[in-house]
């Protein structure tokens, strides 16, 4: 569903991706690992669409839809959702009305109605509940003076609630106790499903103990230098980046 | 966001402009004690009234217009203005709506503002004021049942003048300032609310002002009084059709307010701001007072001010009464070619007197916003305190914020605080939003819209759903 060919992207001047080549298919689910500056949040960045990032060569395709022509709602509109490291506080929105914005224009841009609004809340109090948070959580300000595991909950809530076709999530364990992990893996374990990809960005093997990955790859230096099943990984946590990065490119 | 295509988004058209053709009594441009006597004439005013009009000019004459704002306009020939426009049929005034000339009726319509229809579906009192004159007043009946008077300005100097005399004046003194002297000189109509001891005015009161007539300049003066505990809510919304010439408005308004009396005075302003050039738009040089006269009387202020080419404002509270309180809570957006140097002045003379201020100004385009605040605490306002919330938000990088705030306290036992912030929005925030599939004109709403909560929410609740829609329009396309 998502592929990423040959991708070179530059950030003010300097190339971050330096040819970097990535296949999804539905119901897969790939980690990316890598050391920090490697160019891990630039991919989901670059596919999400946000400002700053040029694209100097190659192509990212989803549905065979061309990505990069598309605005950035019209990217999550087609089912690609991005889940932030540091999600931004918005004063004064409250969290279930930007969360009723979101899935009504999602809605919309798919020529489907507005959702009636007993509907809408019988599903957000069941994902709510799912992620163990408050209800309260809705009432309040988009991330406002949310601990970390709250902002990275509320990600996943966002996710529960818009089903996305591919849900990305940049570095979405940094930052978590070893609860708030847990019930953050039990939410993204949740959206897996046989027509659903989905992409997690990671620095650390920790999480995959808890989501285990179809697909890993190595992003060094703008590049995937290696993949592999969910046990390269774990090579990886013992080991450390360095001996990939001496050995050949897979 | 390329600036290119900012500026592009950025350009939006005043979706009120349009002009109704009823053929008004203009009297030719300029101003003396002729142009004067004519206005005290036209209503059928008594001599004392003519006389204050007549002092306050002379007033005038002595003084210069304010250069202190932070505002750049060419000066304003007082002589190339015309100081009174009605309708024309003065003489065999409207008894109903069905009287009303069709015409202004459409004007209404076109406004969104079915007169009739949203007054009785609202239970609101609409003193709608076209050009200078009242044309109908409903709801009356209801009012005068609960004792209370509603009734345009003129009326009350025909009606009630002692009540006029007692309190006309007594907030905004005729030499208060340019404006408010000039003001006090041609001032053609506005309104006159009236509540008894004990009286809660059992509905909100509103009147739509609306500029008409080419060059001609609209000077209301609007008079609140609350007499001991009672209390009134009053909601003040204008709109103007689009003009070539820059039309001057300078309005004056007093609320005074007795022993334990409430007055919340809320208004939105969507006057015409200029075409894209700033040419053509309004020129808005308001003084409104109030005064908390006795004890533990009560003004709030809100505003929502979103037109103009030229906004000069400073809604404030005279702080008399023991354990008075004022608030001023205010939304001022400004794009385009905008420029508003607004805020408030809180006077603390009473002990334990007690003020809020929360200012939100939002600037896009190529406009200038100041906040311009005064908190003043007397020697013997002992124990007053006041809380200050400044915030500015910036969308793109060819507008301007400032803030002026300034503190004059006199008494140790005064707590005053301070809080200002300044932020451009968020290009974060906006891919935050957009990123989960919010197009970027309704993030950017939603981002302004949660900005401005703070002061939203002291509006009257069909106030603040139209203060959010005229939000969304005013800023239509200012996403940067």
């Amino acid at each position: 569903m998502l592929e990423v060919k040959d991708l070179h992207v530059t950030v003010e001047g300097s190339e971050i991706l330096k040819g970097l080549t990535l296949s999804i298919q539905p119901g897969e689910v790939h980690a990316i690992m890598g050391p920090n500056g490697a160019g891990k949040s630039t991919l989901s960045a670059v596919i999400a669409g946000k400002d700053g990032y040029e694209v100097t060569a190659g192509s990212i395709t989803f549905e065979g839809k061309d990505v990069l022509e598309m605005e950035i709602e019209e990217r999550a509109q087609a089912g690609l959702l991005l889940g932030f490291q540091y999600p931004v506080e918005i004063p004064g929105v409250k969290n279930i009305y930007l969360l009723k914005a979101a899935l009504n224009a999602q809605r919309e841009a798919r020529g489907e109605g507005e959702i009636p609004a007993p509907e809408f809340m019988k599903l957000i109090k069941e994902k709510v509940s799912f992620m163990k948070m408050d209800n309260s959580f809705l009432q309040r300000a988009v991330n406002e003076g949310f601990s970390g595991g709250e902002k990275k909950r509320n990600e996943i809530l966002q996710m529960l609630v818009l089903q996305p076709k591919l849900a990305m999530l940049d570095e979405i364990d940094s930052g978590l106790d070893i609860d708030a992990m847990k019930v953050v893996a039990d939410g993204v374990n949740s959206l897996r499903s046989e027509d659903r990809g989905i992409l997690l960005v990671t620095h650390y093997q920790r999480l995959l103990d808890y989501i285990v990955p179809d697909h890993v790859h190595v992003l060094v230096n703008g590049r995937i230098v290696k993949s592999g099943g969910a046990e390269l990984a774990h090579e990886l946590e013992s080991r450390g980046y360095d001996w990939v990065v001496e050995e050949p490119a897979a | 966001m390329a600036s290119q295509e900012m500026e592009q988004l950025v350009r939006r058209e005043y979706k009120e402009g349009f002009v109704t053709d009823i053929e008004s009594d203009t009297i030719p441009p300029g101003l003396d004690e002729d142009t004067i006597a004519f206005i005290s004439k036209k209503k059928g005013e008594p001599q004392w009234m003519l006389d204050w009009r007549l002092d306050a000019y002379h007033q005038w004459l002595k003084m210069t217009a304010p250069s202190w704002a932070h505002l750049d306009y060419p000066p304003i020939d007082y002589q190339a203005i015309s100081y009174f426009s009605a309708p024309k049929r003065e003489e065999d005034k409207p008894q109903s709506l069905d009287e009303v000339d069709p015409k202004l009726l459409e004007t209404y319509e076109k406004l969104g503002i079915p007169l009739h229809e949203r007054a009785a579906l609202a239970g609101v009192a609409v003193d709608a004021v076209f050009d200078s004159v009242s044309v109908t007043t409903t709801f009356k009946d209801k009012l005068a049942e609960a004792g209370v008077i509603f009734c345009s300005i003129s009326e009350a100097i025909r009606d009630y003048p002692e009540l006029v005399k007692q309190y006309l004046g007594t907030v905004v003194p005729t030499s208060d300032n340019y404006f408010a002297a000039l003001n006090s000189a041609v001032f053609t109509d506005g309104s006159f609310v009236f509540v008894p001891e004990g009286v809660t005015c059992p509905m909100e009161l509103s009147t739509y002002f609306r500029i008409n007539a080419a060059n001609t300049g609209q000077f209301e003066r609007t008079l609140i009084v609350c007499e001991k505990e009672a209390q009134v809510s009053y909601l003040e919304g204008c709109t103007a059709p689009m003009r070539d010439e820059n039309q001057l408005h300078a309005a004056v308004v007093e609320l005074v307010a007795l022993e334990d009396a409430s007055i919340k005075y809320s208004t939105v302003q969507n006057w015409y701001p200029g075409d894209e050039d700033g040419k053509g738009g309004i020129y808005n040089f308001v003084t409104k007072r109030g005064d908390c006269r006795g004890d533990r009387s009560h003004i709030s202020w809100t505003q929502v001010e979103t037109g103009s080419a030229i906004t000069w404002k400073y809604p404030s509270c005279i702080l008399r009464g023991k354990d008075s309180i004022g608030e001023f809570y205010s939304v001022a957006v400004t794009n385009g070619r905008q420029q508003a140097d607004t805020g408030t002045k809180m006077i603390h003379l009473g002990e334990g007197s007690k003020s809020t201020i929360v200012s939100k100004g939002i600037s896009a385009g190529r406009s200038n916003q100041s906040y311009r605040g005064l908190v003043k605490v007397g020697p013997r306002a002992k124990g007053a305190r006041n809380f200050t919330q400044c915030d500015s938000l910036l969308i793109g990088d060819t507008c301007g914020a400032h803030t002026f705030p300034y503190q004059e306290i006199g008494n140790s036992t005064a707590t005053v605080e301070h809080e200002a912030t300044t932020s451009k929005i968020g290009e974060d925030q906006l891919f935050y939003c957009q990123s989960r599939g919010i197009s970027e004109e309704d993030a950017v709403n939603m981002i302004v819209n949660g900005f401005c909560k703070d002061v939203f929410q002291e509006l009257p609740m069909e106030f603040a759903v139209e203060a959010e829609a005229l939000l969304n329009v005013t800023l239509e396309g200012a996403v940067g």
